[in-house]
């Protein structure tokens, strides 16, 4: 399965932000580790997006867009 | 390989290392989106450079069809991590394997454009020679610019001053700024030279926050 990095969906997430969000460090809520999503782990390829922490691999973020709506669960970032 | 040159009448402008997204829609609705690099620097007209993907989506029309005059849905600059401007400084490590060249062709042309004296070392993993991109443009750096190449899959017979291995952490430790310099590294290639390169570096004493990546799926360079 093809895999990038953050910095290969600055676009969709400006799209759904409306501002730069690459640079957003973000705390995973699996291990705890903190790092900028540029350097997540991202698999474009399915169903929707997935954005994974690169430490554990545990889910940050999914994004699904059908018909002109975007679903963003944030379910893996941490506090 | 191919450098498309856009003209976007509402750019905004981008800095160094920045990237763009081309969506192409089929006459049926489906579309397909990636996003690019862009090769050019701050000021200059928008270009990007595209590696034909044999099973790729868009790459394949962007490097053979697409033709002067041709229209394109674009969207951008995005992106705010792999990003270098002069006030950023240096000294600069520049680390490209295949196409992860492109972002880094931008930084250097930026570092020429604003005037920077910022240092460069520039080390440009390739699988052949005839691979290489930017050769001729890469060379005519030279203030304040060390170009290091490595093939990984070809041992050229006639006057190849380069390396022919892989980038590996006692490549590095010969060919990397030292860490006392407190360099600013972009790493940029396929996933697992990235993560070869960026743990080589921070094992050298480099801090990973001044340890910048990007990566992408292909497996140029390797």
């Amino acid at each position: 399965m093809e895999e990038l990095d953050g910095n290969g969906v600055a676009g969709l997430l400006q799209e759904i932000f409306g501002t730069e969000m690459t640079t957003a460090v973000v705390t995973c809520g699996s291990c705890g580790a903190v790092a900028p999503i540029a350097e997540a782990v991202v698999y474009p390829g399915g169903p929707g997006t997935v954005i994974r922490c690169r430490n554990c691999t545990g889910v940050l973020v999914v994004i699904t867009q059908i018909r002109g709506m975007s679903c963003v669960d944030m379910m893996g970032i941490g506090p | 390989m191919r450098t498309i040159e856009l003209n976007v009448p509402s750019w905004p402008g981008h800095r160094a290392g920045q990237h763009l997204d081309v969506k192409l829609t089929a006459e049926d609705g489906y579309s397909a989106e990636r996003s690019y690099s862009i090769a050019s620097a701050a000021g200059e007209p928008v270009a990007i450079t595209v590696e034909r993907l044999d099973d790729g989506e868009v790459s394949p029309y962007l490097t053979e069809e697409l033709g002067v005059g041709d229209e394109l849905e674009v969207r951008g600059p995005v992106g705010g991590y792999f990003v270098w401007e002069a006030a950023d400084g240096g000294p600069l490590l520049l680390v490209g394997g295949g196409s992860g060249i492109v972002p880094l062709r931008s930084i250097l042309r930026q570092r020429g454009l604003s005037g920077s004296d910022a240092p460069v070392r520039l080390l440009y993993s390739a699988r052949a020679r005839s691979e290489l991109i930017y050769r001729d443009e890469i060379a005519r750096h030279r203030d304040g610019v060390e170009v290091i190449y490595t093939l990984t899959r070809e041992q050229p017979a006639d006057g190849w001053t380069g390396y022919t291995r892989r980038v590996d952490p006692a490549l590095l430790a010969e060919t990397a700024w030292p860490a006392g310099k407190h360099p600013l590294a972009f790493v940029c290639g396929p996933t697992s030279f990235v993560e070869t390169v960026a743990g080589g570096l921070v094992a050298l004493g480099y801090e990973p926050g001044r340890v910048k990546t990007e990566r992408f799926g292909g497996t140029g360079g390797r």
